[in-house]
C-alpha cells in the first residue's frame, strides 16, 4: 500500500492528532457530564472525536483514492515562512520588551525598522539593504503620522531608556 | 408609512454633517487599507478598529459602516488588479475582473463592481428595513434547539462552498468549533485547553486567527510563489467607465445577482459568500449574447452580478445579526465585537430598546454604499497607481500594518506571537490543501453552538430527538441535510469543481 496523496495524508495525521489531543485533555482533566447536565468536557470530548474520525477516513482515503498528480505537497517556503513570522516575532519583542530575558522596550520605531529589514529579507532576489533602510524610514514615518498622530494609538515610541 | 418614517428616524441620526464626514473618512481609510494586497476586510476592519473607540457609539458604528465598505471596495479592487482576493466572497470577482485588467480594461471592471455593488446596497437596505420588524418577532419562536439547528445550517452552507474535499472542509470547521472553545467556559468557570497560559482564559483572539491565517499565511504562499504568478496589472488602463455596451449586458445580470444575494444573504454562515458563487453560475448559464466574451475570459457580467450579489447578501446578512445576533460570517462577527466595545449588545432588543441608533445603524450603511461610489468612481485611477508599487516594498508594509493592528486590538504582545502561530498554521493550511475560510466560521460560532446545545439538551432532559421534533428546527436541518446530498451528487459535484476551477 502507498500513499496516494501526499497532502491528504499529512492532513488525515493533522486532524487525528489536534482531534486524539482533543479527547485525551477532555476525558482526563474534565467532567463529561450527560446529555441534560453536560459538563466543560462533553462538546468537546464529541468534537475531538469526530475529528479524529474525520481525520481517519481523510487518510484512509488518502492510501486507496488515486489522485492525478500524487497531491504532492511540494517543498516548503522556509525563507518567507521564517523570515515573515520572524520579523513579527521581533516586533513584538522589540514593541513590548520581553522580562524572560531582560530585554526592555525598544518602542515602535526600533520595532519598525526591525520589522522591515527581517520581513524583506523574506523576498532574497529584491532584497537591497539601502531601499530596506528607505522603506523602513518612510514606514516608521508613515506609522508614527497614521497611527500615533492621527488615530492616537497608545505606544511605546523610543527605547525605554531613552524615553526617560 | 412605517418604514418611511422609520427610515426619516435614521437619516435624522445618520445624515448629520458631521457623521456624513466620519463616513466620508472611514470610506477613505477603508479602501486605503483595503486595497493593499493580502488585506481583506477583515484585517482592514481590525486595524482600523481602535480609531473608532473615542467616538460615540452612532458615529462610530457609521465610520465603521464607511470602514466596511471601503474596504470590500478595495478587496474587489486588488481582486481585479492583482488576482488577489481579500476574502472568499470576492474570490470568483478574480476570475473575471483579472482577465478583464490583463485586457486594459481594469476602469471598466472596477467601476462596474462599485456601482453593482452600490444598487445591491440600496435594495438590501430596503429589504432590511422593511423585515427586520417582521422577522425581530419571529425570533421570539427561535428556542435553543432551532438556534442550534439554524448554526448547523450556516456551517453546513460553508462547507459547500469549500473548494476542495468536502471532508477536508468539514474536519476544518471541527477544528475551528474546538479552537472556538479554547478559553473559560461560561457555565463551570474551568478554564480549558489553555495550556496553563493565561492569556488564553478569555479564549484565543479572532482577530489574531483572522490576521494569522489569511494574512501570513497568504503573504507566505504568494512570496513562495514564482514572480509572474503575483503580476500586478499595470498595463495600459484605457477609460475608466463602462461602455453603453457594458451597461447593456451589466443590467440584468446585477438584478439577478442583487436578487440571489438578498435570499441566500439571510442564511447564517457566509451567506454572502454563497451568494457571490451563486450568482457567477448562475451568470455561466445565462446563455451568451451575439459578440460576447464567455464567462472566464473577461465578461464584465462576471464581475457585476458576483460583486452585486456580494453586496445585497453582505446587507441581509444584517437581519440573523440584528433580529437573532447571531452573526453570519465573519466580518460581521468583528461588526459584533465592535458593537460590544461601545456597549450594544446585537439582538431582537436593540430595535425596541434604541430604535434612534437601530434606524441609524440601517442608513448609516446605505450612506457608507454612496459615499463609496461618490468617493471611489472618481478616484480609481489613484487606486491602480497604488497598486503599481512592487510587492517587494508592498509585503514589508502589509507585515507591519498586520502586526500593529494585532498589538493594538489588546496593547499585548502575547497576541502577536499568537497570530505567528496561527501564520504557520495557515501557510500549513495552504500546503494541505485545507481551506480556512470553515476553520474561521467554525470559530466564531463554536461557544455559541456550545451554549445553545446545552441548553437545548437541558430543556429536553437529554433527549436528543428535540432536534427533528420541533417542526423549525426540523425544517432547518432538512435543508442543512439537503445541502450536503446536493453537494454530494456526482451532477452538482462536477459543477462544483467548475465553479471553483477557473483556468
Amino acid at each position: 500500500m502507498s500513499i496516494k496523496s501526499e497532502k491528504d495524508f499529512a492532513s488525515g495525521l493533522l486532524f487525528i492528532v489536534t482531534g486524539g489531543g482533543f479527547t485525551w485533555v477532555s476525558t482526563s482533566s474534565y467532567t463529561i457530564g450527560s446529555a441534560s447536565q453536560m459538563g466543560p468536557g462533553y462538546v468537546p470530548l464529541v468534537l475531538g472525536l469526530v475529528l479524529a474520525l474525520l481525520g481517519g477516513l481523510i487518510l484512509f482515503f488518502s492510501l486507496v483514492v488515486e489522485t492525478p498528480d500524487g497531491g504532492k505537497i511540494g517543498d516548503i517556503a522556509w525563507r518567507p515562512l521564517l523570515c515573515i513570522l520572524g520579523a513579527n516575532l521581533a516586533f513584538g519583542a522589540l514593541l513590548g520588551g520581553v522580562n524572560l530575558i531582560g530585554l526592555p522596550s525598544m518602542g515602535l520605531m526600533v520595532a519598525i525598522v526591525a520589522l522591515t529589514v527581517i520581513a524583506a529579507m523574506a523576498d532574497a532576489a529584491a532584497f537591497e539593504i539601502r531601499r530596506v533602510l528607505v522603506l523602513s524610514t518612510l514606514l516608521a514615518a508613515g506609522s508614527y503620522g497614521v497611527f500615533i498622530s492621527l488615530l492616537g494609538l497608545q505606544m511605546p515610541l523610543w527605547p525605554e531608556f531613552l524615553a526617560s | 408609512m412605517d418604514l418611511l418614517a422609520n427610515l426619516a428616524t435614521g437619516f435624522s441620526v445618520a445624515a448629520t454633517p458631521i457623521n456624513l464626514m466620519y463616513a466620508l473618512v472611514g470610506c477613505l481609510l477603508g479602501t486605503l487599507i483595503g486595497v493593499l494586497p493580502g488585506i481583506g476586510p477583515l484585517a482592514t476592519i481590525a486595524m482600523l478598529l481602535p480609531a473608532t473607540y473615542a467616538l460615540p457609539p452612532v458615529s462610530a458604528l457609521i465610520m465603521l459602516a464607511g470602514i466596511y465598505y471601503g474596504a470590500q471596495y478595495g478587496g474587489s479592487t486588488t481582486a481585479i488588479l492583482v488576482n488577489l482576493p481579500g476574502e472568499s466572497s470576492s474570490v470568483v470577482t478574480t476570475i473575471d475582473g483579472y482577465q478583464m485588467a490583463r485586457q486594459g480594461r481594469a476602469g471598466p471592471a472596477l467601476a462596474a463592481a462599485g456601482l453593482s455593488s452600490f444598487f445591491a446596497g440600496c435594495v438590501g437596505t430596503l429589504l432590511l428595513a422593511a423585515f427586520a420588524g417582521p422577522l425581530t418577532e419571529m425570533a421570539f419562536a427561535f428556542g435553543p434547539a432551532e438556534y442550534c439547528a439554524l448554526m448547523v445550517l450556516g456551517l453546513v452552507g460553508a462547507v459547500v462552498l469549500a473548494s476542495g474535499s468536502l471532508l477536508k472542509a468539514i474536519a476544518m470547521i471541527i477544528l475551528g468549533l474546538l479552537l472556538g472553545l479554547v478559553g473559560t467556559d461560561v457555565n463551570s468557570g474551568i478554564a480549558r485547553f489553555t495550556l496553563d497560559i493565561p492569556e488564553l482564559t478569555d479564549g484565543i483572539g479572532f482577530v489574531a486567527v483572522a490576521m494569522g491565517v489569511f494574512g501570513y499565511g497568504e503573504i507566505i504562499a504568494n512570496l513562495a510563489k514564482t514572480g509572474e504568478d503575483r503580476e500586478v496589472f499595470t498595463a495600459k488602463v484605457q477609460g475608466l467607465m463602462p461602455t453603453r455596451e457594458d451597461f447593456r449586458l451589466m443590467v440584468p445580470a446585477v438584478l439577478r445577482g442583487t436578487a440571489l444575494g438578498s435570499v441566500l444573504g439571510i442564511l447564517p454562515g457566509g451567506g454572502a459568500v454563497l451568494a457571490s458563487f451563486a450568482a457567477y453560475t448562475l451568470e455561466k448559464k445565462v446563455k451568451l449574447k451575439a459578440g460576447e466574451v464567455p464567462l472566464g475570459q473577461g465578461n464584465i457580467r462576471g464581475v457585476a452580478a458576483p460583486e452585486a450579489a456580494n453586496n445585497a447578501g453582505a446587507q441581509t446578512s444584517f437581519i440573523p445579526l440584528l433580529t437573532l445576533g447571531i452573526p453570519p460570517n465573519a466580518v460581521m462577527a468583528l461588526m459584533v465585537g465592535a458593537m460590544t466595545i461601545h456597549n450594544i449588545q446585537p439582538g431582537p432588543q436593540v430595535m425596541t430598546v434604541n430604535p434612534e441608533l437601530f434606524w441609524g445603524l440601517i442608513v448609516s450603511m446605505w450612506i457608507g454604499n454612496l459615499m463609496l461610489v461618490v468617493l471611489n468612481l472618481p478616484m480609481i485611477g489613484v487606486w491602480i497607481k497604488l497598486l503599481t508599487v512592487p510587492y517587494h516594498f508592498l509585503f514589508p508594509a502589509i507585515v507591519l500594518f498586520c502586526a500593529i493592528g494585532v498589538y493594538t486590538t489588546n496593547n499585548a504582545t502575547f497576541d502577536i506571537a499568537l497570530v505567528a502561530m496561527f501564520g504557520l498554521a495557515g501557510y500549513l493550511f495552504h500546503k494541505l490543501g485545507c481551506e480556512p475560510a470553515p476553520l474561521l466560521l467554525g470559530f466564531v460560532l463554536g461557544p455559541m453552538l456550545e451554549e445553545y446545545l446545552k441548553r437545548a439538551l437541558k430543556l429536553a432532559r437529554g433527549d436528543w430527538s428535540v432536534f427533528i421534533t420541533r417542526p423549525l428546527s426540523a425544517a432547518l436541518l432538512a435543508v442543512a441535510l439537503l445541502l450536503v446530498v446536493m453537494v454530494l451528487l456526482p451532477a452538482i459535484k462536477s459543477k462544483r469543481k467548475e465553479a471553483f476551477v477557473e483556468d
